[in-house]
């Protein structure tokens, strides 16, 4: 019994140090990992600065800026901040203080639900002060946790409270937590960057149509570069930001890029996110008769043979003349399509939404001639361009891309010819969303434009155009020969280029055709002849 | 009785079966990219398009060499000697079964209709495709070659052309092939080199 016991206990004790030398082993063979893969040489919660309760976004920013003196006269240089870009080409002041869309048309006496998307605190009307350093938002593009919120309504401001909104709704918005949030700071990434451009035009994929929720973590069939399990590319990879201004741009965009894949160091390196900047402009190693293609095509066009491909609708049309409906008992109603997606608001109108889109295509030169507020536009058959695209097939600067054409029916000034820039959001009397009457909307809307409004409004139909670049397809998707070069091909309505497959000369064909043909009924009547001129003679062969 | 006479060397046989092997080929490829037919697809149409384009360069290439080393380019020299007794020949003679006027000679192989006609291919007709052909491959250089102002659907326009032309000669070369001594004397001379003549 008692050998038992120490057999036992021996073999206890043995057990015990392998299991120990073994763990020791394993150390010394691998040296503890670090718990996040860093990017960076600083640990935000470790700084003092942060370890504090946050009242406001200011106050965070506040903190940052002991750090990061020179960020905030960073962003107050950008269109991130300004939302205002004078476009050189044109001359024209655009940026989305000024333009006007036909979406939800204006920011214009609309900032405090609009604004929620400005990478700054607190614009809710005209006088906000642009020169204020405190007021820029830093976490919204440097966010980790996902819990970082603009709620709708607030001028971009964040909940630190909780609160009713808006008041006597019944709505409550739950406080985020500052601290936690300031101290996990990092870099941008697609969460961010999409937490506004994933939503732009007022929900999931609505704008865009080839940016949705979706690219948050996308797989390679939906984006080859963002490939969440592979390449893992977050916006700011292309979208390479240089003093916090991020490079690409919708107003001046770079539609043929003919400089070739960038080198570190070159003067001449120009904007990065185009695909040129990485991939050349002889991408094609195997299929070495596709490089000619990138004298007439951008890239786009075959390496995204759709849009909206992720699993989230985007909207095709929008028809604000429809809007205002009521039911019977005065209460605004919203109507859906068998996918359960909303096709009618009172408030908003009726719209159309797609997925897997197939891009309309046009020549574009980058050139793009907004209509403005203070632009005279003509109703006329033929729909208002909200952005008119420039391009043709002979001005040399021109490739066929990829569309997405948002076509809509929006408020119109018939006495002064222009667009109208109606007060939509706001918990107020004029607001239309909530009230439903234009009479009240337009006037707030156009006076806080500081543009003239006759007192008569109509509905125009417009097109607004959106290049489309992102969802990139693996290249077994892109698209083949015969989808251009075909009669009815994608490229069916391209003009100014010859399409082996698709065109020919028909005066050329017919007449090649007939000279063919006559040869063989020639040759055929001289053959005929010969047989029966010997077989007349009775001659043998 | 027929006499036999050496009228094509190896090379100039090997040179003419090949060649015509390959625009046979490109003619079936081409008129396909053109869109009149679907047969290969149009994108192995586009690759072995290319391939025989090549090959056909290649061989002209040595054809070239060997005409000028050889001069046997002097079997092209035009000549109107004797054409309208050809053509003479060809539009009344052969029906009355006469013998054919020419009489082919190492020295003198293409009488003198053929000596125009294949000069005009050579000259004209087939340069007038490869170098249509040649700027289509490489499109995309244009403008860098100064060449901007090229439209493609000109250059694609003329290789059309030159196709439908070529077809047209390669049907009445088909043909005029049986007119000699016997129906089979030209293809056997372009085989083994020897014509058989009356």
């Amino acid at each position: 019994m008692k050998t038992a016991l120490t057999r036992i206990a021996l073999l206890m004790c043995c057990a015990g140090w392998l299991a120990a030398a073994g763990s020791a082993l394993a150390d010394e063979a691998k040296p503890e990992a670090k718990p996040l893969k860093l990017t960076t040489t600083a640990d935000h919660t470790k700084f003092k600065e942060l370890q504090r309760e946050f009242k406001s976004g200011p106050e965070v920013t506040r903190a940052c800026l002991a750090c990061h003196t020179e960020a905030a006269g960073q962003i107050h240089r950008t269109k991130h901040w300004k939302w205002e870009y004078l476009n050189p080409d044109t001359q024209q002041v655009l940026g989305k203080k000024t333009i006007v869309n036909n979406f939800c048309i204006s920011i214009a006496s609309n900032q405090a639900a609009c604004n929620s998307c400005h990478v700054g605190y607190g614009w809710k009307d005209n006088n906000f002060d642009f020169t204020s350093e405190e007021n820029v938002d830093c976490i919204v593009c440097h966010d980790t946790t996902g819990n970082y919120t603009k709620p709708s309504g607030l001028a971009g401001n964040v909940v630190t409270k909780e609160m009713e909104f808006p008041p006597g709704s019944g709505k409550i918005l739950k406080a985020i937590d500052l601290t936690k949030i300031a101290q996990k700071v990092g870099k941008s990434s697609r969460d961010t960057c999409g937490a506004c451009h994933f939503f732009g035009g007022g929900g999931d994929g609505v704008k865009h149509g080839d940016l949705d929720s979706s690219m948050s973590a996308p797989e390679k069939a939906l984006d080859v570069h963002m490939d969440a399990t592979g390449l893992d590319f977050t916006c700011a990879t292309c979208h390479k930001a240089s003093s916090h201004d991020v490079a690409g741009s919708r107003y001046t965009p770079l539609a043929k890029d003919t400089k070739g894949a960038h080198v570190k160091g070159r003067a001449d390196n120009g904007n990065p996110a185009s695909c040129v900047a990485c991939h050349g402009n002889g991408p094609h190693k195997k299929e070495v008769r596709l490089n000619e293609h990138t004298a007439k095509v951008a890239c786009q066009t075959c390496h995204i043979p759709s849009y909206a491909r992720g699993g989230i609708a985007t909207k095709m049309t929008w028809d604000w003349s429809t809007a205002g409906q009521v039911d019977a008992e005065g209460k605004q109603i919203t109507r859906k399509d068998a996918k359960g997606r909303i096709t009618y608001e009172s408030r908003k109108g009726d719209f159309t939404l797609a997925e897997n889109v197939i891009p309309e295509y046009a020549w574009f030169n980058g050139h793009v001639q907004y209509t403005l507020l203070t632009d005279k536009i003509e109703k006329t058959d033929q729909r208002t361009p909200i952005n008119k695209m420039g391009g043709s097939a002979t001005d040399g600067k021109s490739l066929i891309w990829p569309m997405k054409v948002f076509r809509g029916a929006q408020p119109y000034d018939p006495v002064n010819k222009t667009l109208i820039t109606p007060h939509t959001a706001g918990n107020d009397d004029t607001g239309f969303w909530k009230n439903l009457a234009w009479d009240k909307a337009i006037p707030v809307g156009m006076k806080d434009s500081g543009a003239p409004y006759s007192g008569k409004f109509e509905f125009i139909n417009t097109e607004m155009t959106w290049p489309i670049t992102h969802m990139v397809a693996p290249k077994e998707k892109a698209l083949g020969c015969v989808d251009c070069h075909a009669k009815a091909g994608r490229l069916a309505g391209i003009e100014g280029v010859y399409l082996p497959g698709r065109d020919g000369s028909k005066l050329v064909d017919t007449a090649g055709w007939t000279i063919v043909l006559l040869t063989l009924a020639g040759v055929l009547g001289h053959g005929l002849l010969r047989v029966i001129n010997r077989k007349n003679r009775g001659e043998p062969k | 009785m027929t006499d036999r006479v050496y009228v094509f060397k190896a090379f100039e046989r090997f040179w003419h079966w090949s060649q015509a092997g390959l625009i046979i080929f490109l003619l079936f490829t081409g008129f396909e990219i053109h869109g009149t037919y679907r047969a290969l697809g149009f994108e192995r149409a586009v690759s072995y398009h290319a391939i025989a384009a090549w090959s056909l360069v290649g061989l002209w290439i040595f054809a070239i060499f060997w005409h000028l080393t050889t001069g046997e380019w002097r079997h092209y020299i035009p000549t109107l000697d004797k054409i309208t007794v050809i053509a003479k020949y060809y539009s009344s003679g052969i029906f009355r079964h006469e013998p054919h006027p020419f009489r082919p000679t190492l020295q003198n192989k293409h009488n003198p209709l053929q000596r125009l006609t294949y000069l005009l291919i050579l000259t004209l007709l087939s340069p007038l495709l490869w170098i249509t052909g040649w700027l289509m491959f490489f499109y995309a250089g244009w403008p860098a070659w100064g060449l901007g102002w090229l439209q493609l659907q000109w250059i694609a326009t003329a290789h059309t052309i030159g196709a439908f032309l070529m077809l047209a000669f390669l049907i009445s070369h088909l043909y005029l092939a049986t007119t000699g001594h016997r129906i089979t004397s030209q293809v056997k001379a372009m085989v083994t080199g020897w014509e058989e003549v009356a």
